[in-house]
């Protein structure tokens, strides 16, 4: 056993360090770190910012992108970012299809779409939840008919993230409606300028339009846009969604976020023992997800996924929602001023302003990803063998 | 950074396991073995001399092994995985510790070398009436005389210090300042009981009796004493952890064997999700039992005592909710004697009391929480 990082991980640390605080807009990065929604623009360049030095997609195979990283570059590289207010490369490019295509797609696809997928200048979004497959996705319903060269789709999506930003959207589809219901589903890449897609937004409980529903209306999709097998798609689905897991625990951020209300509010704090005691609990917490994500990290070095990754979503989710619940109550009456902004003149601080819509915002975190119940299934399944 | 054990450390791991398996891989072994008093197996103690493990923080020329906190961490974990009521926290790790820390060449050559031997067992004698926590003394005061020194006053609870050949005492000194001194067990009046957990304790009066001090007479210890206290803490989590090891899986086998309304209960969602919970709490606590025993391994003590609160807070917290409900998912059962996972709950309960609980390491925390921006582990350690 060893705490300390090696002298070549430190000066790894460093150096990530120094690139995401020099070289990625400071702009970009204060929107961040005062949790205000970025425009579509600041995504494009914070993601061109990092694949331009080879730091959006370092988890990719190296001949598309990737950096042949040990778990703990990787993981430093993540913490790095989050520590510095650096918008994650997009989680749809990223973390998701770009992986999916360089493991299953046609060498043609990889030619076609990985490189742009690095780069951002494809926006994905990722079309898997349907208004009746929630948590049960493999119940979905969205259907794809061979005619001639084409799939044809009809059905529709919801959730969809930022959808209103996609250039394309990689769809799991019901390709045979008489298997069992894991066996009959396929993964289509579909561009969403075909005729028949919809886009149609979903307001939100803190006001902001971030999710929408995606509707498809006989879409014809060229069948070369079928990735891997034919009904092989849940198995694409359950990678992907591997994943996703694995990048879902914001420790780095909610640390963050933690740091910059304590600041914001030190007065408040100061004077009230109960806070004081709470914002403990909150950063012992912390501590011991970060610890618990390096022992993850420490132990998977040979491949093989520690039992205690379960924990990192479902521990995380719910630390970064009491960090937003922490900064509401910090804020106080000023926290109701969610629809004040500076051109109506309010007095109050423009941080506390902000404070609800984020933590009604983040209600979300316990239930995309596999909800938090999903997780403690696995858990009890997987780990616990009950 | 590596959060797993070398060979060395692994090959320790097994033999402890094996060794206090033995013991008390049988529960009925520890609910005879702590029925009466000395409270403890004494052959089996003669073994762990056997083994070295008496011996282990202590250096070589001190008649130890010189094995670092790693080591004593997995020896405590193993500990805590059968609950043994043996007194390794007590007499090895705080008393035999505070001797390393503060005892003369000659004084740490012969009561360490006869602790490790398994020729003497070893009390601290610190906890007052009245006191709670605190690393100085104030009830039992000592006084000196043409250069002999004498012990009065009352310490209670002192774990093993009915059995303790010799005791090492904490004692308000004349001058100002905590010292400490080593007292002949037989010179002092010792009521022996046993505590909730198994785990023997008794009250200590001391009236006028012979001391010598340990290291440098009159000299203020209470940096050393605090110290080997936090020290302490970080091994009662260790001891912890292995007891809710324990307790998760005990509960995990009781939930696919026992059967009602005809079917086994991890049928039930609702107690599988609680076990589900469980496993982050366990899960949580392991990390910070590492990552504080690597802490104590760099040695700087201002950083020893963060470790000792943070493991301390997790410790409490996760203890309480891993007793409490594997407790509950075991039903009736479980609050019985003959069956082990109570007295499971009853040692967390001990080992949360016996260095300072969660509210006593958070109350510490909290005053100093607008210190620093964020806690990294790194720089912590």
């Amino acid at each position: 056993m060893q705490l300390q990082l090696s002298e070549e991980m430190k000066a790894f640390r460093e150096e990530m360090r120094t690139f995401f605080t020099t070289e990625v807009s400071e702009e970009i990065r204060t929107a961040v770190a005062e949790q205000r929604e970025l425009t579509k623009e600041q995504i494009v360049e914070s993601m061109r910012t990092l694949n331009a030095a080879g730091l959006a997609v370092p988890h990719w195979p190296v001949e598309w992108g990737g950096r042949d990283w040990s778990e703990l570059q990787r993981h430093i590289w993540h913490e790095e970012m989050q520590r510095a207010c650096v918008p994650a490369p997009l989680a749809f490019n990223a973390s998701m299809i770009g992986p999916v295509i360089a493991h299953f797609g046609t060498e043609e696809q990889k030619a076609e779409f990985l490189p742009r997928t690095a780069n951002l200048d494809i926006w994905w979004s990722q079309g898997f939840s349907e208004p009746d497959a929630g948590s049960d996705l493999a119940s979905l319903r969205c259907a794809a008919v061979r005619d001639g060269d084409d799939f044809v789709v009809n059905g529709q999506k919801t959730w969809t993230t930022l959808g209103q930003y996609g250039d394309w959207i990689f769809n799991l589809v019901r390709t045979d409606p008489e298997a069992k219901k894991q066996a009959g589903i396929s993964m289509l890449l579909i561009d969403m300028t075909t005729p028949g897609v919809t886009v149609r937004p979903i307001e939100l409980i803190d006001g902001g339009h971030e999710v929408n529903e995606v509707f498809f209306e006989d879409v014809r999709v060229p069948a070369k846009n079928l990735v891997g097998d034919l009904n092989g798609g849940w198995t694409i689905a359950k990678f992907l969604l591997g994943n996703e897991r694995v990048g879902v625990a914001p420790v780095g951020a909610t640390k963050r976020s933690l740091a910059r209300f304590k600041e914001l509010a030190a007065d408040v704090i100061a004077d009230d023992p109960l806070l004081r005691a709470r914002i403990v609990e909150l950063e012992n917490e912390l501590l011991a997800l970060e610890l618990t994500a390096l022992r993850v990290v420490a132990h998977s070095a040979d491949g093989e996924p520690h039992p205690a990754s379960s924990v990192l979503k479902l521990k995380g989710t719910e630390l970064q929602q009491a960090v937003s619940e922490l900064a509401v109550d910090l804020a106080g009456p000023a926290s109701l001023a969610g629809g004040a902004d500076d051109e109506t003149g309010s007095a109050l601080d423009p941080w506390a302003r902000r404070v609800t819509p984020t933590y009604l915002n983040f209600r979300k975190a316990s239930i995309y990803g596999g909800s938090n119940e999903v997780q403690r299934q696995i858990i009890s399944r997987t780990i616990l063998g009950l | 950074m590596d959060f797993s054990y070398d060979d060395e450390q692994e090959a320790l791991r097994d033999a402890v396991r094996g060794l206090v398996g033995k013991a008390y891989g049988d529960y009925e072994n520890r609910r005879q073995a702590v029925s009466e008093a000395p409270g403890f197996n004494e052959k089996l103690w003669q073994q762990m001399a056997e083994m070295g493990l008496l011996g282990l923080p202590f250096a070589e020329e001190d008649g130890g092994v010189g094995a670092g906190p790693v080591e004593i961490g997995i020896v405590c974990q193993e500990l805590g995985r059968v609950i043994a009521p043996e007194p390794y926290l007590a007499s090895v790790v705080l008393a035999g510790g505070l001797v390393a820390a503060v005892g003369t060449a000659e004084q740490r050559g012969e009561v360490l070398g006869a602790l490790a031997g398994g020729e003497r067992v070893l009390a601290f004698a610190h906890d007052e009436p009245g006191q709670r926590w605190s690393a100085s003394a104030a009830g039992v005061t000592a006084a000196e005389s043409g250069g002999d020194w004498t012990l009065s006053g009352v310490k209670e609870p002192v774990v093993a210090g009915e059995r303790a050949d010799q005791l090492v005492v904490s004692a308000a000194l004349p001058g100002g300042g905590t010292g400490l001194f080593l007292v002949d067990g037989s010179a002092a009046t010792r009521t022996g009981y046993r505590g909730h957990d198994g785990t023997r304790a008794a009250k200590v009066e001391l009236d006028g009796v012979a001391a010598t001090p340990l290291g440098e007479a009159g000299a203020d210890v209470t940096a050393s004493i605090a110290t080997v206290l936090d020290i302490g803490r970080v091994m009662a989590a260790n001891q912890a952890l292995g007891a809710m090891q324990y307790s998760l899986r005990a509960t995990s086998e009781y939930l696919k064997s026992r059967k009602q309304f005809g079917v086994t209960l991890n049928t039930f969602q609702a107690l599988t999700f609680r076990a589900a919970d469980m496993y982050v709490s366990l899960e949580l606590t392991h990390s910070l039992v590492d990552w504080a025993t690597m802490v104590v391994e760099g040695g700087d003590p201002e950083a020893v005592a963060e470790a000792a609160a943070r493991v301390g807070l997790q410790v409490s917290r996760a203890g309480r909710h891993i007793g409490q409900e594997t407790i509950q998912l075991h039903g009736g059962i479980g609050v019985t004697a003959e069956y082990s996972v109570g007295s499971y709950m009853a040692h967390l309960t001990a080992l949360d009391h016996l260095l300072g609980d969660g509210g006593h390491h958070l109350r510490g925390l909290s005053a100093a929480v607008m210190d620093h921006e964020d806690v990294d582990p790194l720089t912590v350690a």
